[in-house]
């Protein structure tokens, strides 16, 4: 009850004086979009990346050549050469619960057509690459165990690299020169999108067997077959943790790691992958909000003027209220009331257009974007609790008045 | 029964390193339900003496037995309360909100008291013949107007006690008329007392008392 007539009082002085209250929530409006805006941003950019690789299925588990200890100094991707085909093959063969396991090792070369000629990643891949990363061939065929083992010179393009060298025509039964090799085209992939990670619109398929055939320094000094990574798909997600422990342990005893030693190589589950890829997205979402923070902060400081314009405006109503009976708590109560009210308004405002405003960025495709409830109600919670904060002190002057002054005032 | 005690009151304020003395020791009686004038030139004291009487100010000294209870001592909180409850303000320059209508600012006399009474406060309204301007803002309504609501205000709450601070000061005098006539029924129906500062000697003349103030004391009562 009393709530309600504080706030019809508190509603009367603010529609008063539209042009003024209007001037004086600008700031928290804006800083309320801004906060929405870069938020969204944030999240979206998050969930885009989370469903990139979720998108390959959850039950993958990456090994990595390297070492896994932090701190250590460790070189690029790939760099290191401790991961051998003889592992993925003696993985295939120990563990069980695996549906698929896809090493695979890249190399850069000039790829030559009759007339384009363009640098390509080459990726030496097995059958299984088809079904652990989702690829599609949309035209022609996936690489045949067959062509596998024979090392067959058949290669997939991505769909970019396939447009650059064929424009409209049909590649597949091209010939195209890679190394001093000629390939025939088998396929195109379905393209997967350019912006995404795990994209394979630029790169070109290959047999594993075929690629390592032509590389130089394709052997360890045992003679086994280096490979990039090795990437394995569980059958079931509960197999997970189980299959990670016992890779791990076959390694550790083909690669002789004795127990106090670093492992040469890492694994790493999906599910790992994309906590720390959210774990930093969501930094950045923080430190987008934290920016946009300041110009409500900002907002709020403006709020605090314009109450303290008030207080000396209104003196005599406060006058009057006093010599009608009003205690201090009630004046304070009166204008933290009004203050929270103006900066409420203006944060349900600055969500109406911070809402709108990530509409369109996302509508123009530029980015995602993603307002969820959490960033609004913190929002419309933080632009309140601005208004109690800037609207204290000029509420304290306000019921600190003396009431035959505040009378006289005019 | 005395509604109103003052014994040896004074009151000074620091003016620099000089001190101002604006009551020098007044006592002063007033009964329920009389009417009483303050009278004297400006400067005099007599508003301060009204403003110590309505709350609004704490005597230096002296004690004030309002209804029998002593309030010269009570913390600003306690005042507040007593002023919502048993003193009615009616001012020279009406001092009514602009933004609210005649209705509402006759309700917002009452809530400080802890009363929500819309039919009291209707009434009121009725009583000073403002039926037809009840939804009116005090700026569309004259001066006489303006007053009116004031004593509506004033008195919705059934206060023991109006204080009036030159209540007919910025008024005609046929309005003037009015007001002191609408004020004297009340005091008589609902046994208010009333003490009014004026300097106008005719509506001094509606009191059944006049106290004359000179330097901060009482000079001369005349009791009519």
């Amino acid at each position: 009850m009393r709530i309600l007539e504080l706030l019809s009082t508190a509603w009367t002085s603010v529609s008063t004086h539209k042009l003024r209250s209007f001037l004086t929530i600008l700031g928290v409006v804006i800083g309320v979009a801004a906060v929405i805006i870069l938020m969204s941003v944030g999240k979206g950019a998050t969930a885009q990346i989370v469903s990139n690789f979720t998108s390959l299925g959850t039950n993958l588990i990456y090994v990595q050549p390297g070492s896994s200890s932090e701190g250590n100094v460790r070189g690029g991707f790939g760099s290191a050469t401790t991961l051998t085909l003889e592992d993925s093959e003696a993985i295939t063969e120990t563990i069980a619960n695996l549906s698929g396991v896809a090493p695979y090792s890249t190399s850069m070369s000039q790829v030559i057509t009759g007339t384009e000629n363009m640098m390509v990643r080459i990726t030496g891949v097995t059958p299984d690459y088809q079904m652990v990363f989702n690829a599609e061939a949309i035209n022609g065929d996936f690489i045949t165990e067959y062509q596998y083992t024979r090392k067959s010179k058949v290669a997939l393009l991505g769909s970019e690299v396939a447009t650059t060298l064929f424009g409209e025509d049909d590649p597949v039964g091209q010939k195209i020169r890679m190394n001093n090799n000629i390939f025939t085209v088998v396929g195109v992939l379905k393209s997967t999108g350019s912006s995404t990670q795990n994209s394979t619109d630029q790169i070109i398929l290959i047999p594993l067997t075929t690629l390592q055939g032509m590389m130089s320094r394709s052997l360890t000094t045992t003679g086994d077959h280096i490979v990039s990574q090795i990437v394995l798909e569980v059958s079931d997600k509960k197999y997970i943790d189980q299959v990670k422990e016992e890779v791990t342990q076959l390694l550790q005893e083909r690669h002789e790691i004795e127990w106090g030693e670093d492992d040469d190589f890492s694994i790493s589950t999906m599910d790992e992958l994309l906590s720390s890829i959210t774990e930093s997205t969501q930094t950045m979402t923080i430190l987008l909000g934290a920016i946009a923070g300041i110009s409500l902060l900002v907002g709020g400081i403006g709020v605090m003027n314009i109450m303290l314009v008030s207080v000396l405006e209104r003196r005599r109503e406060i006058g009057i209220r006093k010599a009608l009976g009003a205690r201090e708590r009630d004046i304070w109560g009166q204008f933290l009331v009004d203050s929270a009210l103006l900066t409420f308004a203006g944060g349900i405002i600055g969500v109406i257009i911070g809402w709108g405003g990530s509409f369109l960025v996302n509508y123009t495709g530029l980015m995602t974007t993603q307002v969820t409830a959490d960033i609004v109600i913190l929002a419309v919670a933080v632009s309140v609790g601005i208004g109690l904060f800037f609207g204290f002190y000029p509420a304290w002057q306000a019921s600190r008045l003396d009431p035959i002054q505040a009378l006289r005032s005019e | 029964m005395n509604v109103i005690e003052l014994h040896g009151i004074t009151k000074s304020y620091a003016m620099g390193k000089r001190e101002l003395r604006v009551l020098q020791g007044v006592d002063l009686s007033v009964e329920k339900g009389e009417m009483l004038a303050i009278m004297g030139a400006s400067g005099s004291g007599k508003s301060t003496l009204l403003n110590v009487i309505g709350l609004l100010d704490r005597p230096t000294t002296g004690s004030y037995l309002l209804d029998g209870k002593e309030v010269s001592k009570l913390n600003s909180k306690e005042l507040s309360l007593i002023r919502a409850r048993k003193i009615g303000f009616i001012f020279q320059t009406f001092n009514l909100l602009p933004f609210l209508s005649a209705i509402k600012n006759v309700e917002l006399g009452q809530r400080y008291a802890g009363i929500k009474d819309s039919v009291a406060a209707r009434e009121a309204l009725v009583r000073v013949g403002l039926e037809e301007r009840i939804r009116h803002r005090p700026s569309e309504m004259s001066g006489g107007e303006q007053q009116r609501v004031a004593v509506a205000r004033a008195v919705a709450k059934s206060p023991p006690i109006i204080l009036a601070d030159e209540p007919t000061g910025n008024l005609d005098s046929h309005s003037s008329r009015e007001i002191m006539e609408i004020l004297s029924i009340l005091s008589v129906e609902q046994e208010m007392t009333l003490v009014m500062v004026t300097h106008d000697n005719n509506i001094a003349h509606y009191c059944q008392r006049i106290i004359h103030i000179q330097d901060g004391q009482i000079i001369k009562e005349e009791n009519l």
